[in-house]
């Protein structure tokens, strides 16, 4: 069995975001980047596959531009086996790169894909799906258990209502929730055996498909601040407060 | 223009998210179809009937769709979508599955979870956990939308009757199949549009000190929360979590308990309309957007805090 695991450079989730004074987008420069983390939950689940014998290759792939890179060394170093960067300059949609990874899915064949469940950079949390539907592949989405029978998969999904458990037929995508496993840091050693794994290099824009962005950013701004309250020093005292003055109990 | 909205229901009734979808829609244009895919849905398709905002109802039954499996609505909704401009549904676990699987068919790069509309092709939606705001111009043809439905009020529900139109049901592909739903059963409103709600964080120290919150979320008729450290600690089952990667909250009255206030549980609750925070560090991020900030020991200050709720002669619900 072989799987392909896609990850994602976004801005870590610890940096506070700026926004741009020109309203063009957010601060990027200098800022540190890192995998986005369900996309982790997404590697750690496949390298679990490998090892327990289930799988036997795991392919990492990655779309943006060169520095991405970094994202599928580090999953080179948790245990995928190598790695593709699909080299990209600028943001692409994720219809471009559901229909970029279509492409790289037609040729490597593999039996299933895990990818994140959402970006934490543009919130988006469509291209698992949208790759499932163009490859008319079932989909299991914010997954946060996964049982690997015969010739198909029990996800359980995290859903508002609490659980649902679900059987997809492989080959299928399955978009990882946090919850899914622990993530595991990459040991040192592990760090430089990666360095010698192959990463393929293609580019975006000679694969042949249409990636061209279609929802044009007018603009982006600050939401608005919310002024800071009051401290109470009592709880009597915030009692009072939320049933005379704020009228919310 | 016109607008094929997609009902969320459980086969009996209709969850009251797809209202504030309509009511949000109907900014973009007055000819508002909605399906009710599902089986034996009659009752449902009755009460979008009743919307005043809605113009058609078109009710597809199927047992393929009695669980509302993605991979079976998708075909549905492609098949139905050449008479719409606009595909929408609310971005919650049932818009955000489907609706990319029909954006992708349509050859259309779909508008995630926006907040506002400022015209049939212009929207708001939040990007980085909240912590931007983006206007973004779709310039597809037909344009598949989630919207957030907290960000918008509910269309009223009943003075309509608008015709219901029996619609075939298209074959399923058969890659799929529903197992089991293990629903979370609570006395206590939901937790998406409860007027109050009282979440715990890390603070709490253990699941069985939540019955500190449920006590008070009792009294207050509340629905109860978490953060994600709550979760990921196992003092609580996720469906209670609040953030960025959880449920998106906007009630009248947040409180948040022992939570620090990182930038991913923000994004689920900073809109509510009061917040009060309760934690014994001064420093936390919460009590920056706080209305109301009591450094406090949380063991002591929710015992208080009952205590306080008890002397009070009434209570709103």
């Amino acid at each position: 069995m072989k799987i392909l695991v896609a990850v994602k450079r976004v801005i870590d989730y610890n940096v506070q975001i700026r926004v741009k004074e020109d309203g063009t987008g957010v601060q990027t420069d200098n800022v540190k980047m890192s995998t986005n983390p369900p996309d982790d939950n997404a590697i750690e689940e496949a390298v679990k596959l490998k090892e327990s014998g289930k799988a036997k290759e795991v392919i990492a792939i990655t779309v943006g531009e060169e520095k991405a890179q970094e994202t599928v060394r580090k999953a080179l170093a948790v245990g995928a086996d190598r790695g593709i960067h699909v080299k990209a300059d600028s943001y692409i949609e994720p219809l471009g790169v559901a229909k970029i990874l279509k492409k790289v899915v037609e040729k490597e064949k593999p039996d299933i894909i895990f990818m994140g469940k959402q970006a934490i950079d543009d919130d988006c949390n469509q291209t698992g799906q949208m790759l499932a539907s163009l490859l008319g592949w079932p989909q299991g989405t914010f997954a946060s258990k996964i049982e690997l029978q015969d010739k198909s998969i029990h996800v359980t999904r995290e859903i508002d209502e609490g659980l649902e458990t679900i059987e997809i037929n492989l080959p299928a995508i399955i978009t990882c929730d946090l919850r899914l496993n622990e993530p595991r840091y990459a040991s040192l050693p592990n760090i430089m055996k990666a360095k010698k794994k192959p990463i393929e290099q293609l580019i975006a824009k000679d694969l042949g498909v249409d990636i061209s962005n279609r929802i044009q950013q007018l603009k982006v701004e600050e939401p608005p601040k919310r002024k800071g309250g009051i401290k109470v020093s009592s709880v009597a005292e915030l009692v009072s407060k939320l049933k005379n003055e704020a009228k919310v109990i | 223009m016109s607008i094929l909205v997609i009902a969320e229901h459980d086969n009996l009734k209709l969850k009251t998210f797809s209202l504030n979808v309509i009511n949000a829609v109907s900014k973009i244009d007055s000819d508002i179809h909605v399906l009710v895919a599902g089986n034996k849905c009659e009752n449902v398709c009755k009460e979008v009937a009743a919307v005043p905002l809605v113009k058609k109802v078109l009710q597809s039954n199927s047992v393929n769709y009695e669980n509302f499996l993605a991979e079976n609505l998708t075909p549905l909704i492609i098949k139905l979508s050449e008479k719409y401009t606009h595909i929408i549904a609310a971005a919650n676990t049932f818009g955000k599955n489907f609706m990319p699987r029909v954006a992708a068919i349509l050859d259309t790069s779909q508008v995630s979870d926006i907040i506002k509309i400022n015209a049939p092709d212009t929207f708001v939606r939040p990007i980085y956990a909240g912590n931007a705001l983006a206007t973004v111009k779709s310039n597809d043809k037909k344009k598949c939308i989630t919207i957030r439905p907290t960000s918008f009020d509910p269309a009223p529900s009943s003075g309509g009757s608008s015709p219901i139109e029996k619609v075939d049901a298209v074959d399923a592909p058969n890659i799929s199949k529903f197992i089991k739903k293990d629903e979370t059963k609570s006395e206590r409103p939901e937790l998406g549009t409860a007027r109050v709600v009282i979440s715990g964080g890390r603070g709490m120290k253990s699941g069985e000190n939540f019955k500190l919150i449920n006590a008070i979320a009792d009294k207050l008729n509340a629905a109860v929360g978490a953060s994600r450290a709550a979760v990921d600690a196992g003092y609580i089952s996720n469906d209670h979590q609040v953030g960025q990667t959880g449920k998106v909250v906007v009630p009248d009255l947040y409180i948040a308990v022992g939570i620090s206030g990182a930038i991913q549980h923000l994004a689920g609750m900073k809109e509510s309309k009061i917040i009060v925070a309760i934690n014994k560090d001064g420093e936390a991020p919460i009590f920056s957007i706080a209305d109301y900030g009591l450094e406090a020991d949380l063991f002591e200050a929710l015992p208080q805090f009952l205590e306080e709720l008890n002397k009070l002669n009434t209570i709103q619900k």
